[in-house]
């Protein structure tokens, strides 16, 4: 494994860590790049801090409190049933990867763990939680 | 112990560098002249000439309009939390960087003696990866409006975040039904397989219709804008920035359309096959001219999906809150579902010789 | 040292750092975005293990989808200061001590596994090698041998999904 980097261009199918190493040289480079630039723009701009300007926007009206309080329990329940239904999505694709060798019997297997998933589903509806008008 | 003796092949190294630089900074400069492109677009389908004065036909305005930014006050407000206000546009951004690294731009080309390839990295999750930066992309909207602490701005976090995962699903389902045809999740494969056949749109057009509307929410643009509701939130998860953080914001939407645009070539239209060509037959007359070409091909292609990007903004009205979610989850969902499971069935149906 | 030993380095004092920050920031939303560290740094263990697709699903799932929804969480809750609950000098003491039970009891299962299991004494992981994690290889284990869990977590999932529907949906009573 030392000789990372070395014969990299036959390495399409030759799965291995090394295919990795240009996604974390770009994540280098674009975290360095972004943060060059806000370090630049900052001691480039003039600054002249008055209250009024660092006081919250709130279209001219004074503003009451903060925005450090409890919000609408419907963003929480989308945000839940997301997780669920993101680890099923994720199921999936192990799947359409072997589909072909795996035949009807796969098919099936997946059949019935959408029905399970519609069954869910039909639930979640039914019963309003995704209603937003209530 | 010296760094030489680590064994890594510099030229390798400093090849893909200059591969990331190179796209890096033309994306940013692609995504420059978007908005210049918005602005023409906007005139012309609103019978105006559009910004006309910065060089000649505008040209330079892209440019005027980034120096104004990056030299305008940077405000934090006192209320607001300062290491995640700044943080906020920069996860935006470098998230936004990050999606290039898998799109092959490109074939092969030769130089120096050395085979260089215009994918930064062809992996083997290729659109895994894909679908992971684009769930990473919410924390921008979600540590930025909070951070700002403004109750318009968590308003809108919250809705951009809402939305953003409620699309990433469909887009997750509508994927599945490409990769049961490819049969691998790395750009580049699937690229060169629609290549030697029929491109992945005449098999998938219901997909790709799935896809792009999921695409148009995932990147905020009309008629999916509602985090930036102005009428009902001031301006959005981004009120309370001013100079280079709010030009990252906007700045990312922009690549972020790019990026999304260069995934959908790649997906369903080819990616850089040029179309009625034998790409391979001409490599051997060509050489090197071909991957140039093929490069242009890819770019007309983004180009035509930003213009649609466009078109759609300056024509149809924003959404309700609720027709939004009614549409992501009760049609798209379903109906990326139906779609896989039909897709699988047809594609085992042929493989078992049935004639229909 | 080669280069995966200085990643393999790296990514554990940064995972290790990264998961006590999330333990000693004051700020819950500070704390989420260090545990989002703390998985990108276990991703890239994975990667060095060539466990590609544990790898990305990883990040997918948990940072780009638990995380998400911890952040939803922090920001449901009122967090202005003068609200700060003050938290019970015993409540402090019986967490100290649960947690370090809990401590000492995986000290000793890893103990006890290297004693016990002769195979895997002395050894140490496979690092970049070995085609299990490779998403194809997952599938085909996946959906052959592992066909009855795989069904038995949609049934998961689905009780899953009636439980967050009866916490987060309070039935009308006047309809």
């Amino acid at each position: 494994m030392s000789y990372l980097f070395i014969q990299f261009l036959d390495t399409v199918h030759q799965n291995n860590a090394d295919n990795y190493l240009p996604i974390g040289l770009q994540l280098i480079f674009a975290a360095g790049f972004v943060a060059t630039m806000l370090a630049l723009s900052a001691i480039v701009g003039p600054k002249r801090a008055t209250k009024d300007k660092l006081a919250t926007f709130t279209s001219g009206i004074e503003s009451h409190g903060d925005a450090r309080q409890p919000m609408a329990i419907k963003y929480f329940l989308v945000a839940i049933l997301f997780v669920l239904f993101d680890v099923e999505v994720i199921f999936f694709y192990p799947y359409a990867v072997n589909f072909r060798e795996l035949g009807w019997s796969g098919f099936g297997a997946v059949l019935m763990f959408v029905a399970f998933f519609l069954v869910g589903f039909v639930y979640i509806i039914k019963k309003g939680a995704l209603k937003w008008e209530d | 112990m010296t760094l030489l003796s680590l064994n890594i092949d510099w030229i390798l190294l400093i090849e893909k560098l200059a591969l990331i630089a190179i796209v890096v900074f033309a994306s940013l400069g692609i995504a420059l002249y978007t908005t210049f492109g918005e602005r023409k677009v906007a005139a012309i389908l609103q019978d105006r000439p559009g910004p006309n004065r910065a060089g000649p036909f505008g040209l330079l305005q892209p440019l005027a309009d980034g120096v104004k930014m990056f030299t305008k006050e940077d405000i934090i407000p006192s209320s607001a939390s300062k290491w995640l206000f700044i943080l906020g546009p920069g996860l935006a951004m470098t998230a936004s960087l990050m999606t290039c690294a898998v799109i092959p731009w490109g074939g092969t080309i030769e130089l120096f003696g050395r085979t260089i390839s215009l994918q930064i990295a062809d992996i083997n999750i290729g659109i895994l990866y894909i679908f992971a930066v684009v769930s990473l992309g919410v924390y921008g909207i979600m540590i930025g409006g909070w951070a700002s602490n403004n109750k318009f701005s968590l308003m809108a976090a919250l809705r951009g975040a809402s939305q953003a995962i409620s699309y990433e699903l469909a887009m997750g389902l509508s994927l599945i039904a490409v990769l049961m045809l490819s049969g691998s999740l790395s750009l580049g494969d699937i690229v060169k397989q629609q290549q030697a056949g029929w491109w992945n749109i005449v098999y998938q057009p219901l997909g790709f219709l799935i896809f792009f509307i999921c695409a148009l929410a995932e990147c905020n643009r009309t008629p999916f804008d509602l985090p930036e509701a102005e009428n009902e939130l001031n301006f959005g998860y981004h009120q309370e920035y001013s100079s280079m953080k709010l030009g990252f914001y906007l700045f990312a939407e922009y690549i972020n359309m790019i990026m999304s645009s260069a995934v959908m070539a790649s997906l369903y239209f080819g990616g850089y096959d040029i179309p009625f060509v034998n790409d391979a037959e001409l490599q051997t007359h060509l050489g090197n001219w071909v991957a140039l070409f093929q490069v242009g091909t890819l770019l007309i292609k983004i180009v035509f999906f930003i213009f649609l990007f466009m078109w759609i903004r300056w024509t149809i009205p924003r959404f309700r809150y609720d027709q939004l979610m009614n549409l992501g989850w009760k049609s798209m969902i379903p109906l990326a579902l139906v779609n896989m499971l039909v897709t699988g069935a047809l594609v085992l149906l042929k493989m078992n010789n049935w004639h229909f | 040292m080669n280069i995966t030993q200085i990643l393999f380095w790296f990514l554990s004092v940064l995972a290790l750092v990264s998961a006590l920050m999330v333990l000693l920031s004051k700020n819950p939303v500070h704390s989420v975005l260090w545990l989002i560290v703390v998985f990108f740094a276990i991703s890239g263990h994975y990667i060095l293990l060539n466990a590609q697709f544990l790898a990305i699903v990883n990040l997918i799932v948990y940072a780009g989808a638990i995380m998400v929804l911890f952040l939803f969480v922090i920001m449901l809750m009122n967090l202005s200061a003068d609200t700060e609950p003050q938290k019970n000098v015993w409540m402090k003491l019986a967490g100290t001590i649960a947690g370090g039970c809990f401590l000492i009891s995986t000290c000793n299962i890893v103990y006890n596994a290297q004693n016990v299991s002769q195979e895997i004494a002395g050894k140490t992981a496979l690092l970049n090698q070995g085609n299990i994690g490779l998403i194809g290889n997952l599938g085909k284990v996946l959906f052959k041998d592992y066909v009855v869990p795989f069904e038995i977590s949609s049934v998961l999932f689905l009780s899953a999904m009636v439980g967050a529907v009866v916490i987060g949906k309070k039935e009308k009573s006047n309809v």
